[in-house]
Order: structure tokens, then C-alpha cells, then sequence
């Protein structure tokens, strides 16, 4: 095989693995909220505020891991307050996600500012690729523990969904809301829980932005990410393994552009680099057609009404 | 965590209750009501929409809390504040509208349903616990479905069994057998009668088919403007008398003469009609059915087996996949123009949700078959209100419509009103093909004997009339044919004069 594909190929693995990892999180998480039948359009906003609070903390602190854990109670602290606002009477997810996205985002930038220029001690990957010469394929292979934590995350949400008993409660909720208070379930608690742990999720995806991949605080760093990731839930046909998959295909798509330019490949690279962005419109385009994602998707949901 | 106790001896409890009172601020929805339903009996609450059955059962089950009144299990007070309590006293209700989840499986919806569902499921130990609970139950569903994917007859037995696996021994059930073949409703009922019978339960059921009331119950109370008017031994009073206390000092309009109808106006031809549901599954498959005119064509059929998309279908709001309608032998697409053109007017079901715009006036809605013509519509663009509201005020007069005014919004009208409107509006031209689905569902004695009066009418003037619905009592006293739909197609066709029940029912439930 020809070198260069080689080479692009090793470097989209790298690319699918380190770029999937804060998709993965948030999609998981969003898939949480979405079964339990509330959309969090907020999650971009809680995205930068989490990558913005790791990177501070692990700056104050020293310790990356740190980060991650303030990250994710930013992110709780979001969700739970879109939570708690979506349980007032008619108020409606969708709008409040925006409003949320965008106070997120603000709270991150107003905060954020004194963090651009300082370095911050970043979380460490492990090395997988020891049994390799190749340069590309080792770097490829440096993968960061929190992938590996996202994949858990995903396996055990899908094995409770199915098999425990808060799984049934969360999918009764999303299903239909009636049924769920025949039962005498509290459907705005469980809507409430289910939306601030997804922001847990979505926090520690922001860490993973900041503290690993690229690594620095930015306003620029998510560029859309968290949004991305709410569309991905749809495509993933709300199922946490599925969500893992349609991130790394994400992540894939992402590592293009970057990957053709190390080979030389120049032309096109700025359509390349829109790749994620092309594909979320043609995924989208393409399981909107409703019947199928439609048998999928929980009852309750505003979108499903 | 406990599995259900197994049935022993007489677990049947009786309830009672005593002077129940309910008013919703100047509503007084019901006054003074005492029923008794003893221990192991198939109790029978009839009465007309807005009776107060619904408020009663309500206040048995704690989702309402009466004004006034005692709730009596086993002889003894009960105080029931919330749905919570009465489940814990082994009431448990059936509702009109199923409250099964959807996306869960038939299994799943059981375990969730329990107050002690362990944290982690065990899916080996319930799955055995299941089978040996039903086994002892007179009927079965598939456990491992989606319900979602159970017919309407086994999401019916399904809500049913969760009563039982809950260990509830009063049961309520609210019109239990509206989704269900005569033949499923006999099974179900007879084997619930035979369980009260038993001793193993005691059963309240709300119903308004008498049919069903003289063959299942023991005894019946009858409720009207929340008050309790009768009751007694089923079989010591007719069919009749209780109709009669039912509907009181109402007038009820005769039903209308069937006449000789002209039989060489417009016929209805629909050929080979295929349209899928929202699934993407064809929800009617090569339906064929001829319509001549002066003739009340009724289809039968279980909800779910195509009917709501074949009346879609002809009224433009579902796509047609392939096949022909065929107006007076010409070709028929289900627009705007063709409507006009071939005079087809429709009542569709939910006439709020498919007829109106519920937020629009009723002059507005009204006016929806003619707002674009003269004389409210001028230089083809300029609406004019005035000969909108005269028209309207003409329609609510001739078709005793209630409404405040003209300007009310739809939305606020009763149901029987709503009829009213989008009946007045589709029956006051001349008109040729009308296609009509449920037109009666949910609405009063009075409503109903008025509507289908002017559904007759309209056959006796030489229209080809096309009726859907669930209803087989109203295929049956309307229909000159009767068709019965099933799996999207035609299955039996039968003369409506002499047509029989049990026939007709064997090709509703697919056999």
C-alpha cells in the first residue's frame, strides 16, 4: 500500500480516538438527558465552561485530575439549572438549552480571560504503541485515560438502562410522562437528575478539550463540538454504545484535514477541516427521514410531539 | 422484594361508598352519589359522558378528593389521598387510554410497575417469577415485544395483567373494550367474570355497551348530572329502561328512515390503495371498495388495522402510494380542487384535530370550504368578515350549534359542538361523496341519534357515503354494506340487512 495512505490512515485513527473523546462525552451524557424525554441544547455552553474551569484549576492546583472533577460539577451546576428551570410550567427545553448555551459560553469568556496566556499541567496519555517503530503509529496510540473512562461510561449506561432499576424509571420518563406518574415516579425529579449528571458528562468533556486535546484554553476551542454532539445522539438512535461509534466516526472525520496536510495534501484543506461539519448536515439529511429514528426515539420528547 | 402471593381462598374485597360529593367551582360534578359493589362481583357503572362516572372512579382512586363522602373497603373507612394509597389498598384501575410504555418490553413494564423493584434486576429470577405468575392468569402476552409492537387486544390484557401481578383485587376498568373485536371483549370479560365469580377479585367496570352489561355484569348503577338515578340486578330491568334513565328528560331525535335512495348519482371507487403509516409499514394494502350513491357503506374493523390511514388517505392528509379513486368514473386526487369539484366533503375522527384550526373563530373554521369564493372572498384575494359571520350565524342556527358568538374560538366549543360545526359546514352544499370516521366517539345520546340522523339524510338525498368506524352497534343501525377491514384490505363484505355480529367479528380479528 502506497505510503502516504498509510500514513493518512494511521493518523485518522490517532485523529478518530483523540478527537472523539469530548463527542463521546457529551453524546453519552445527552443521551442520558434525551431518554429521560428533555433535550439539553446547552451542552456547547457547558462544553467551554468545563474545558475553562479544568484548565484553571489544574493551573491552581497543579493537578490535571483536579480539573476533570471541577469540570464536571461545572457542568452539573449547568445542568442542574436547566433542569430546574425546564420543570416550571410551560417552559420549553429547546429555547432554554439556547439560552443556557450562550450563558455558558459567556460565564466561560468572562471568566476564562486570564487563563489564555498561562500553561496549566495537562493530563498524561498512556503510551499503546511501544511495539511499534513507527513515529506516526506511536503518537497515534498515546491515548488519554479519559477515553477509555468515556467507553466505560457508555457500556454501564447501556447495561442500566436495561437492567436496573433507575434505567427502566429514566426510559418510563422519556416515554411517557403519564405512565410515569401512574406509577407515582416524580417525572421532573428524574428529568432533573438525568439532565444535571449529562452535564456532569459534558463538563468532563470540556476538561479533555483543555487539559489534552489541543490542550490549551481558548475561545475558540469547542467551535460547535457540544452541538455536534446533541445531533449525534439522533444518528446514534439514542443507544450510549451507539453514541461511542458515531463519535469516533466524528473523531475520524475531524482527524481529515489535519491528516492530508501532514502528508502534503494542501488542496481543499479548509473543506477537509468542515468534513464534521459537511457530514452532521448530511447525517442529519439522512436519518431525519423519520421512520426509522422515529421508532426509536423517546415519546416524550418535544421533537417527537 | 416479594413476588406476588398466590391466590388463596376469598381475596375479593367489596367497596362501598357513601354520599360522595364533587364540585368543580360552580360544576357540581357529583352530588351525593353511594354505590355498593359486595365482594366478588362484576359491577357495571353506566351512564352518558359528563355523568360524573369518570369523577366517581377518581375519587375511588385518589386522584380527586371529594368534597364530601366515605370510601368503604371490607366494610371499614378508607382514607385514600393519592393514586399511591389505593394502589396500596389493592385498587387498581384500567384506563381508557392505555399507560403502558411504549418502548419498554411487555416483561419490563411489568418489574417497573413495582413499588420494590430491586435496584439491580435480576432479568433470570423476574423472568421466572413472570411465567409462574402467568400461569396462573386465564391469558398471556408475549414478554420479550416491545409494547409498542402488541395489538391493541394485548396491550389491553397487558394492562389488565398488571393490575393482577401488582396483586390488585378491585379492579376499575374505564370502557375496556372500546379497542377490542366482540370477540376479544367476550374472552376478556367472561374470564374476569369467572375470576370475581371465584372469589379472586371484584370488578367495577364503565361501559355503554348494553350488550356487554346484560351478558358480563351483575348488577349496574346508572349515573346522570352526577347523580346516581338507578341501579339494580342486571336482567330485572330492559335494555330500554335503562337506556331510559340514562338519558332522562332528554329528547333524543328518532332515527332517521332509511328511504329508497337514487341510485344513479356519484359513486366512490377506490382501487387497489396502498399508503403507509408513520412507520414507513403500508397501513392500507390494496384496499378495493365501490361506494354507490345513495348508499351508507360502513367499515368495521379493530383500531390500528388501517382505517385512520385510509380516511388520510382520501382526505389528502396522508400520501397515496400507489392506486386509483375513481369519482363518477373519473380520476380523483385528494386536493383542493378536486374536492370543490367532485363535491366530497368529510368528517373525519377528532374533527378538532383534523376539521379545525382549534386557535380560529368559528366563523373562521367555518368557512374553510368557501372563504376563497364570493361573496366572502372578492378580487380573488380580499376577505370580506361580514358575509363570513352572516354565513355562520346561518349554519349555527340551522345546525344547533352552542356557541357564545361567532368569534369564540373553536377550541372553547363542547365536543358534540365541534361536531356540530364541521358538520354544518361540510353538510350545508350539495353533496355528492362523504366520508365519515367516528363521528359519534365521546359524545352524548342526543349528539349522537342528531349526527347520525344527518348522516342518513344525506344517503337518502343520493350520496355515497363512505362510514369508518369502531363502533360496530353504529355500522350495524347505519350501514345499507358493511366492510370489514383488516390487515390494511378488505376481508369480508356482507349486505348490512341480516349481517352477522359474530361473522362479521371472526374477519375483524383476522381470521
Amino acid at each position: 500500500m502506497n505510503a502516504g495512505v498509510v500514513t493518512v490512515l494511521i493518523a485518522m485513527l490517532g485523529g478518530a480516538i483523540r478527537v472523539s473523546t469530548p463527542f463521546m462525552f457529551v453524546a453519552v451524557g445527552e443521551c442520558l438527558t434525551e431518554k429521560s424525554g428533555r433535550v439539553n441544547l446547552g451542552l456547547e455552553g457547558t462544553l467551554v465552561l468545563g474545558a475553562m474551569v479544568a484548565y484553571a484549576i489544574s493551573y491552581h492546583t497543579g493537578s490535571p485530575w483536579a480539573g476533570v472533577l471541577a469540570a464536571g460539577i461545572a457542568g452539573s451546576a449547568l445542568g442542574a439549572m436547566h433542569g430546574s428551570i425546564c420543570s416550571l410550567p410551560r417552559v420549553n427545553d429547546v429555547a432554554v438549552g439556547i439560552a443556557m448555551m450562550l450563558f455558558g459560553t459567556g460565564v466561560a469568556f468572562f471568566f476564562g480571560k486570564p487563563y489564555i496566556q498561562p500553561t496549566a499541567p495537562r493530563l498524561t496519555s498512556i503510551p499503546f504503541g511501544g511495539f511499534s517503530d513507527d513515529l506516526n503509529l506511536r503518537s497515534a496510540l498515546d491515548i488519554n485515560p479519559l477515553f477509555f473512562v468515556g467507553i466505560a461510561v457508555a457500556v454501564i449506561m447501556a447495561w442500566a438502562f436495561a437492567n436496573t432499576r433507575w434505567g427502566l424509571i429514566v426510559r418510563t420518563v422519556g416515554d411517557s410522562a403519564p405512565a410515569a406518574r401512574a406509577m407515582g415516579i416524580s417525572v421532573d425529579l428524574v428529568r432533573f437528575l438525568s439532565t444535571t449528571v449529562g452535564g456532569f458528562l459534558a463538563g468532563v468533556g470540556g476538561a479533555f478539550l483543555s487539559l489534552s486535546y489541543p490542550g490549551s484554553w481558548n475561545q475558540g476551542l469547542s467551535s460547535g463540538q457540544g452541538l455536534m454532539a446533541v445531533a449525534l445522539v439522533i444518528f446514534a438512535r439514542w443507544s450510549p454504545l451507539r453514541c461511542v461509534l458515531a463519535a469516533l466516526l466524528f473523531g475520524a472525520a475531524g482527524a481529515l484535514g489535519p491528516a492530508l496536510q501532514s502528508v502534503g495534501v494542501t488542496q481543499g484543506y479548509y473543506f477537509f477541516n468542515a468534513a464534521p461539519y459537511i457530514l452532521t448536515l448530511a447525517l442529519m439529511i439522512a436519518s431525519s427521514s423519520a421512520t426509522r429514528s422515529a421508532r426509536d426515539m423517546p415519546g416524550e420528547l418535544s421533537m417527537a410531539k | 422484594m416479594t413476588a406476588p402471593a398466590p391466590t388463596a381462598g376469598m381475596r375479593a374485597p367489596s367497596l362501598e361508598t357513601i354520599g360522595m360529593s364533587k364540585s368543580f367551582g360552580a360544576l357540581r360534578a357529583l352530588q351525593d352519589v353511594s354505590i355498593q359493589v359486595p365482594a366478588g362481583s362484576f359491577h357495571a357503572l353506566l351512564g352518558e359522558n359528563g355523568a360524573g362516572k369518570s369523577t366517581l372512579v377518581k375519587c375511588i382512586m385518589g386522584f380527586y378528593i371529594p368534597d364530601k363522602g366515605q370510601l368503604l373497603l371490607d366494610g371499614t373507612e378508607v382514607p385514600v389521598r393519592n393514586p399511591k394509597d389505593a394502589q396500596a389498598l389493592g385498587v387498581g384501575m384500567v384506563y381508557q387510554h392505555f399507560t403502558l410504555v411504549p418502548s419498554l418490553t411487555a416483561a419490563e413494564n411489568l418489574v417497573a410497575s413495582r413499588a420494590d423493584a430491586p435496584a439491580v434486576i435480576n432479568w433470570r429470577k423476574e423472568r421466572d417469577t413472570l411465567e409462574t405468575f402467568l400461569e396462573r392468569m386465564p391469558f398471556r402476552v408475549p414478554l420479550d415485544r416491545p409494547v409498542s409492537g402488541l395489538a391493541a387486544g394485548e396491550k389491553q390484557k397487558l394492562e389488565i395483567l398488571k393490575l393482577l401481578y401488582l396483586d390488585q383485587r378491585f379492579l376499575i376498568l374505564d370502557e375496556p373494550t372500546s379497542v377490542l373485536t366482540p370477540g376479544e371483549a367476550d374472552e376478556i370479560l367472561g374470564l374476569l367474570r369467572d375470576m370475581a365469580h371465584r372469589g379472586e377479585i371484584t370488578v367495577a367496570m364503565i361501559s355503554h355497551k348494553f350488550r356487554e352489561v346484560e351478558a358480563f355484569c351483575d348488577d349496574f348503577t346508572v349515573l346522570r348530572r352526577g347523580a346516581r338515578v338507578g341501579g339494580g340486578k342486571v336482567g330485572a330491568v330492559s335494555t330500554r329502561e335503562m337506556a331510559a334513565m340514562m338519558i332522562g328528560d332528554a329528547v333524543v331525535r328518532p332515527s332517521a328512515a332509511r328511504t329508497v335512495a337514487p341510485k344513479s348519482g356519484t359513486t366512490l371507487e377506490i382501487a387497489g390503495l396502498f399508503a403507509e403509516n408513520d412507520e414507513g409499514r403500508d397501513a392500507v394494502s390494496g384496499f378495493d371498495l365501490k361506494v354507490q350513491a345513495g348508499e351508507i357503506v360502513g367499515i368495521a374493523g379493530v383500531s390500528g388495522n388501517g382505517q385512520s390511514e385510509l380516511v388520510e388517505a382520501l382526505s389528502g392528509q396522508r400520501p397515496i402510494k400507489l392506486g386509483q379513486i375513481l369519482v363518477h368514473d373519473q380520476d380523483f386526487e385528494p386536493i383542493r380542487d378536486h374536492f370543490d369539484k367532485f363535491k366530497i366533503f368529510g368528517l373525519p375522527e377528532e374533527p378538532l384535530k383534523n376539521a379545525t384550526v382549534p386557535t380560529m373563530s368559528v366563523a373562521e373554521n367555518m368557512a374553510f370550504r368557501r372563504f376563497d369564493k364570493s361573496p366572502i372572498s372578492r378580487l380573488g384575494f380580499w376577505l370580506s368578515r361580514e358575509p363570513m359571520r352572516a354565513k355562520a350565524r346561518d349554519l349555527i342556527d340551522r345546525y344547533n350549534v352552542k356557541t357564545p358568538s361567532t368569534e369564540t374560538q373553536i377550541r372553547d366549543l363542547s365536543g358534540g359542538n365541534v361536531q356540530r360545526a364541521v358538520l354544518a359546514r361540510e353538510l350545508s352544499e350539495d353533496v355528492d361523496v362523504l366520508i365519515v370516521a367516528n363521528p359519534c366517539f365521546g359524545l352524548d345520546f342526543a349528539s349522537v341519534a342528531d349526527i347520525r340522523a344527518q348522516i342518513m339524510e344525506q344517503r337518502n338525498r343520493g350520496a355515497a357515503v363512505l362510514l369508518v368506524s369502531e363502533d360496530l352497534d353504529e355500522i350495524l343501525e347505519l350501514s345499507d354494506r358493511i366492510a370489514v377491514m383488516s390487515g390494511g384490505k378488505v376481508a369480508y363484505l356482507t349486505p348490512g340487512a341480516g349481517a352477522d355480529r359474530t361473522t362479521i367479528g371472526r374477519y375483524m380479528a383476522g381470521h
